[in-house]
């Protein structure tokens, strides 16, 4: 039947189409049935590989349906039904085109079955979703904008590079387990890495996604870095650098998160440590941490989704985003206070939200596997997220000092989306079987027993009575406009500060060379000419070039002469 | 619009109850660390009060040492904004800079 082979992002591309021809009321209707229509075409179709074709001697397999890739899939056809109301009352053609379309380059992504597929959307990721951050027509947006492109693209090139090493070794461009052996693996672990916000690879993140549009942001949140989670996941599972890397991601952005002042950059970079525990599950590649990590990761989509929305929220109604100015907005928005609060207990993984059901697999994994130190460095992020995220964001946002703004609740669809989002945090949280019956392994893990829950509370009060505590001591660092220097810097500041002295320094020397050589040649020229000037005046440096002409003449003359007597 | 409603927070003695829930739950949470019976599955875990400890003493070392953080990495709003800009910045590296604009020579 051709209806199951149509892959999944063939529908978001039309429908990206259509939407630049059609206008109001019925671009709304069709870009909330795309995801709907094929979200439930999705349900219907069966596990196994359903287009496949020859292409320069390589099979091509665009549309593979697994356990692991119809996880994905289904989270992020919610991911863009959300994103979709959520920016319903939008008038700009090309955010609603590219956000179309950057959903479905995820779809495609996730799906593709092999190396040359998965690099096409892998770009196709990049070009569409740098619209949603230029969108906010500022410099500043155009700036991040760029370089969130450029390093995107190289993400792109290096994995080029590793399926063309790879296709060249085993002869194949089937995208399943790769592994650390060869070259290609190592540029294809880079390559993901890099999308995936590794350390140091991490500033394309909290750079653009808080200078992206109210909407792009919930967009950008969902997909890019989860499409890189699913690709270590196929091709990397057990990979042990990958634990450390992970750990890593959890630990260092919380430090950062807690500094920051710009609440969207403190989501971007709690993204970054959540997108952590994903990838340490990954390395620790028992059957019961990659189901934490996919989990986490559905998980992540939705409750990170919901903070984007409500600090989109805030941005939109208030104008302003950044800890310092904001203050006291649970009296003006006293749902979206709710609705964040509902995220904001979801990442911390409070029992009943869904955080709870999926991080607590990971945490679990390392203790089974030994990882003891990286057990603890994830439980001290746990607490540091529950920290910049749990609290800070709600506290910093709609409570603390009362900062005067007037503002309302947002528009009715964007209250809509982040409902949708609160509830299906709560449901997972709830009932965690529905969602651990789509894992890709059956490991009858069970989250809610007196131990765990009793650990996570106890670790989540007593973190909130310290902060409790640091405030009223005055310890806690007060919100300040400001920047913080982070990676970035090496190649925003220090970089072209280098090159800049390195140029000035080439110039001073090219310079001061040229200046000898010249010197030296007016030497010589001077020292020949004295020479001459002893044997004869004639071509004397002092003389007129007139007389040079002259004596050409008569040379010249002279030989006609000679010619006519012969 | 002026606002002269009273909200749940402007009550200071609304603060102090919820601080005292906070408490109340702590409180508690440690003393059924005393009654339920944990099956641990790492010796730190068996350490009495082990979780509360941690994620009090891990929060606190977080925020002390991002606030030292600050001592060095912070920048004022429009640090990248500028290209020049030095501000706060007591690195020597950009101060060279400045000094030496001007001074390279395109041409000659």
């Amino acid at each position: 039947m051709w209806m199951i082979e149509t892959p999944p992002f063939v529908p978001f591309f039309i429908g990206a189409l259509i939407l630049s021809f059609t206008r109001g009321m019925l671009r709304s209707a069709i870009m909330v049935a795309i995801p709907i229509v094929s979200a439930m075409h999705l349900m219907m179709v069966p596990e196994g590989i359903h287009l496949q074709f020859t292409f320069l001697e390589y099979q091509l397999t665009p549309y593979r349906v697994d356990k692991l890739s119809i996880m994905f899939g289904y989270v992020f056809h919610i991911a863009a039904l959300i994103g979709i109301i959520y920016s319903l009352h939008l008038r700009d053609t090309m955010q609603q085109v590219s956000a179309m379309l950057y959903a479905g380059s995820a779809l495609g992504a996730v799906f593709a079955g092999d190396l040359l597929t998965l690099f096409v959307f892998w770009e196709l990721l990049a070009f569409t979703s740098v619209f949603l951050i230029w969108a906010r027509r500022t410099q500043r947006s155009y700036d991040a904008g760029m370089r969130y492109l450029i390093i995107q693209v190289l993400s792109g090139v290096i994995l080029l590079a590793g399926t063309l090493f790879y296709a060249h070794e085993n002869n194949t461009l089937a995208f399943g387990y790769i592994g650390l052996d060869s070259v290609a693996g190592w540029l294809i672990l880079i390559a993901f890495g890099i999308k995936c916000a590794f350390p140091i690879a991490h500033n394309w993140l909290t750079d653009a996604y808080p200078e992206a549009t109210v909407t792009g942001t919930v967009f950008l949140s969902a997909f890019t870095t989860k499409v890189a989670v699913y690709a270590l996941a196929r091709a990397f599972p057990g990979a042990e650098i990958l634990v450390y890397i992970g750990a890593a991601m959890t630990c260092f952005p919380i430090f950062f998160a807690v500094i920051e002042n710009d609440l969207r950059r403190v989501l971007a970079y709690s993204l970054i440590n959540q997108v952590g525990f994903m990838v340490v599950g990954i390395g620790i590649g028992t059957a019961l941490a990659i189901n934490g990590a996919v989990s986490h990761a559905f998980n992540d989509v939705i409750f990170k989704g919901l903070l984007f929305m409500s600090m989109g929220a805030v941005l939109q109604m208030t104008g302003r985003i950044n800890g310092s100015d904001l203050g006291g907005l649970y009296k003006s928005m006293p749902k979206t206070t709710i609705l964040c609060i509902v995220g904001a207990a979801s990442i911390s993984a409070f029992p009943l939200f869904s955080g709870f059901v999926s991080k607590s697999m990971v945490m679990s994994a390392a203790l089974e596997e030994g990882y003891d130190w990286i057990w603890l460095m994830l439980l001290f992020a746990s607490a540091g997220v529950f920290h910049h995220a749990g609290i800070k964001i709600p506290y910093f946002a709609f409570f603390a000092h009362d900062s005067g703004l007037k503002a309302n609740d947002p528009p009715n669809n964007m209250l809509l989306a982040m409902a949708i989002a609160a509830t299906l945090c709560i449901a997972i949280g709830i009932y965690p079987q529905a969602l651990y019956s789509l894992l890709p392994y059956d490991t009858g893990y069970n989250p809610y027993d007196a131990t765990h829950v009793l650990a996570q509370t106890q670790l989540l009060f007593f973190s909130a009575l310290a902060f409790v505590w640091l405030n009223l001591k005055g310890l806690y660092p007060p919100e300040l406009r400001s920047t913080n220097l982070d990676f970035d810097w090496i190649y925003r500041r220090a970089m072209p500060n280098v090159l800049q002295q390195l140029f000035s320094v080439i110039w001073q020397v090219d310079r001061s060379l040229r200046d000898a050589l010249k010197l030296k040649l007016n030497l010589y020229l001077s020292y020949l000419s004295g020479k001459n000037d002893r044997l004869s005046i004639l071509l004397s440096r002092d003389y007129p070039s007139g007389s040079m002409a002259m004596w050409v003449a008569v040379v010249l003359a002279t030989y006609l002469f000679l010619s006519f007597i012969q | 619009m002026k606002n002269d409603k009273k909200y749940l927070f402007d009550n200071p003695n609304n603060v102090k109850r919820l601080l005292h829930i906070l408490y109340a739950c702590c409180a508690l949470l440690v003393v059924l660390d005393l009654v339920i019976h944990r099956h641990t599955m790492h010796e730190w875990e068996k350490l009495w009060f082990f979780y509360p400890v941690y994620g009090f003493i891990g929060c606190v070392v977080l925020v002390i040492v991002a606030t030292w953080m600050r001592t060095f990495l912070m920048r004022s709003e429009e640090y990248y904004d500028n290209p020049t800009n030095t501000d706060v910045d007591n690195g020597s590296l950009k101060n060279d800079t400045l000094n030496k604009k001007g001074e390279h020579h395109v041409d000659d």
